[in-house]
């Protein structure tokens, strides 16, 4: 009786204890969220509370108006068409290069494989000023395609993760398409590719994510306003001439959170597991 | 006619002729964005490239002038001390995390959820806005503080303070490193604990003694990957502090980034890239080369 006693008393210990740790460490993105619906005073007046005295809607209608004449819709839709066909392309482009590594033989392979690698220990960082010259000298400073082009031609992270999930597909399935006279081409199309179908979610998702909040790339790369994608519009009203406008600031960086919040709660295992297997940054 | 198509046909489905197909995208990219940019970099770093006249020789100016120059030595020393505080702390408290949410439990997966939240939106400027204000002069951490009865604390204001804010908000992202620790630790037999026990080492023991070794590679896995990670820091420094107070937090990516795209010192800031380059090779070179002496591996304990 006494050790069943003290086994529930530790248990609810245990579960107290981590509760309020894990509410610790979401608090500074409810405060975010609650200050949303807040005005400058009652955001700064020191108040732990996160629930916002009186409900100021109003915050998302000034937030969305946005900058001079661009509202936020131009930056989500920005944000969207970039993070949408950059996703696109690094699906197919690492799938395809994915599956030369590792189902087809050939002299040259293991030297590209090799490269693929270091490239996958090189921080972009080092490659943003020596990529910035080539495309200014190509003339595609300022626009888009920076931020999208190098996406159609592999992301060593996916190219990685995909080859490690092709080597549990088995190859007599290739080898038995390939003996009723599926070219390997088809073997690609037909066969590989839809197996690949978990790893491709996986893929989309940190993808997604990583585009979804790259600041850097849009910050160098694109220099009009009508241009613009989330993460630089919200940067603005930091950098406001006049007083920032925090509720604004704080509605819209939560509209800006939204679309990674719901991919989290829909497809959570699937990325939790993308990042058991490989890791992720951050 | 025939012949030709025939031919043409039976080269396309070559196992090799596939094979440079569908690496060719590698291929251009690994040549046009990587090979090609650097070695270009590496010109532009002797010359007095600004992206608007035509650049001039002017040898190894760039190189000398960077170890004559305080601010870059004084981001290089910056950098260092982030890297060297935030990484351990942040490995250390995922780690921590990860070894207590072994504990199986119907809320194990919530949890985990729960402290992945601050790495999943970590990287998002809208985070960065808010540890921003979190930390201003007025903010609610300066609030706490006051109410604990002690003086308000000018965070972005004074040189002793600007580096913690960014240090914390790094290990507050611990979520992903720990999800790896987690997947590692699943991998620990069960029986090894158990025998421990048996021969009566307590926790503490048998987690110096078994999960640590057990736990080696998964911890240089994490170490490789956050200290690049550190090094490169931009985002938070850019916006939180710029750089300063007085280039407290002047790291270098944010050093080069200002050379680049505010001076538009292109040449000067190819150099600097170079040496990063250099030096984040050597780093990983060397974590690899003494990993032999702390990682354990199955194959050599015997």
């Amino acid at each position: 009786m006494m050790t069943n006693n003290k086994k529930i008393m530790s248990k609810l210990f245990y579960h107290v204890l981590i509760s309020i740790f894990g509410f610790a460490m979401v608090y500074p993105v409810l405060w975010m969220i609650s200050g949303s619906l807040k005005n400058n005073t009652e955001i700064l007046n020191g108040s732990l509370s996160l629930i916002p005295p009186n409900f100021r809607w109003e915050n998302f209608v000034t937030g969305w108006s946005g900058f001079g004449k661009i509202t936020f819709a131009t930056f989500f839709k920005n944000s969207f068409f970039i993070t949408v066909v950059a996703t696109i392309g690094t699906v197919i482009s690492s799938a395809c290069i994915s599956y030369s590594f590792a189902r087809l033989r050939y002299r040259g392979r293991k030297l590209l494989f090799t490269l693929m690698i270091m490239t996958l220990l090189l921080p972009g960082q080092i490659l943003l000023i020596p990529q910035f010259i080539i495309y200014h000298r190509l003339g595609l400073v300022p626009s888009m395609i920076p931020l999208i082009l190098p996406h159609f031609l592999g992301q060593a992270f996916f190219i990685f993760q995909m080859m490690q999930f092709m080597a549990g597909i088995p190859r007599e399935l290739d080898e038995a398409a390939f003996v009723d006279g599926c070219s390997r081409y088809g073997i690609f199309r037909n066969i590989v590719f839809p197996l690949l179908k978990p790893v491709i979610v996986t893929t989309i998702i940190i993808q997604f994510y990583w585009k979804w909040d790259d600041f850097q790339g849009p910050l160098v790369y694109l220099s009009k306003p009508q241009s613009y994608t989330v993460s630089i519009a919200l940067k603005l009203f930091a950098d406001a001439s006049s007083r920032t406008d925090y509720g604004a600031m704080f509605a819209m960086s939560t509209l800006s959170l939204l679309p990674v919040f719901l991919i989290f709660l829909f497809f959570n295992k699937y990325l939790t597991e993308g990042i058991s297997t490989s890791g992720l940054k951050g | 006619m025939k012949k030709l198509k025939s031919s043409v046909y039976k080269f396309l489905h070559k196992e090799y002729t596939v094979g440079y197909i569908f690496a060719a995208p590698f291929i251009i990219g690994f040549l046009g964005f990587t090979i090609v940019p650097i070695i270009t970099s590496f010109y532009y770093s002797f010359t007095d490239f600004n992206l608007i006249k035509q650049e001039q020789v002017i040898g190894i100016d760039n190189y000398t002038r960077l170890f004559q120059d305080s601010r870059f030595i004084n981001s290089v020393k910056v950098t260092l001390e982030y890297v060297l505080t935030s990484v351990p702390l942040k490995l250390s408290f995922a780690l921590f995390i990860a070894v207590i949410l072994t504990r199986r439990t119907r809320m194990q997966s919530f949890y985990r959820s729960l402290f992945y939240v601050p790495s999943l939106i970590g990287g998002s400027i809208a985070v960065a806005l808010v540890w921003k204000e979190l930390f201003s002069r007025n903010g609610l951490i300066n609030h706490m503080i006051t109410g604990l009865g002690f003086e308000k604390i000018s965070w972005f204001g004074n040189q002793d303070f600007a580096m913690t804010p960014l240090i914390l908000m790094s290990a507050w992202q611990f979520g992903s490193s720990m999800i790896i620790f987690a997947a590692g630790l699943k991998q620990i037999p069960l029986t090894y604990y158990e025998a421990a026990k048996i021969d009566g080492a307590n926790r503490l023991k048998s987690f110096i003694k078994i999960t640590i070794p057990c736990l080696s590679p998964v911890i240089l896995y994490n170490l490789v990957m956050q200290t690049i990670a550190a090094f490169m820091s931009f985002t938070q420094a850019f916006v939180i502090t710029r750089g300063g107070p007085n280039d407290r937090t002047n790291f270098y990516a944010l050093y080069v980034y200002n050379h680049a795209f505010k001076y538009y010192d292109m040449g000067y800031a190819s150099a600097m890239s170079w040496i990063m380059l250099v030096v984040m090779s050597l780093i990983t070179f060397i974590i690899f080369k003494t990993s032999k002496y702390w990682v354990f591996s199955e194959a050599d304990s015997n």
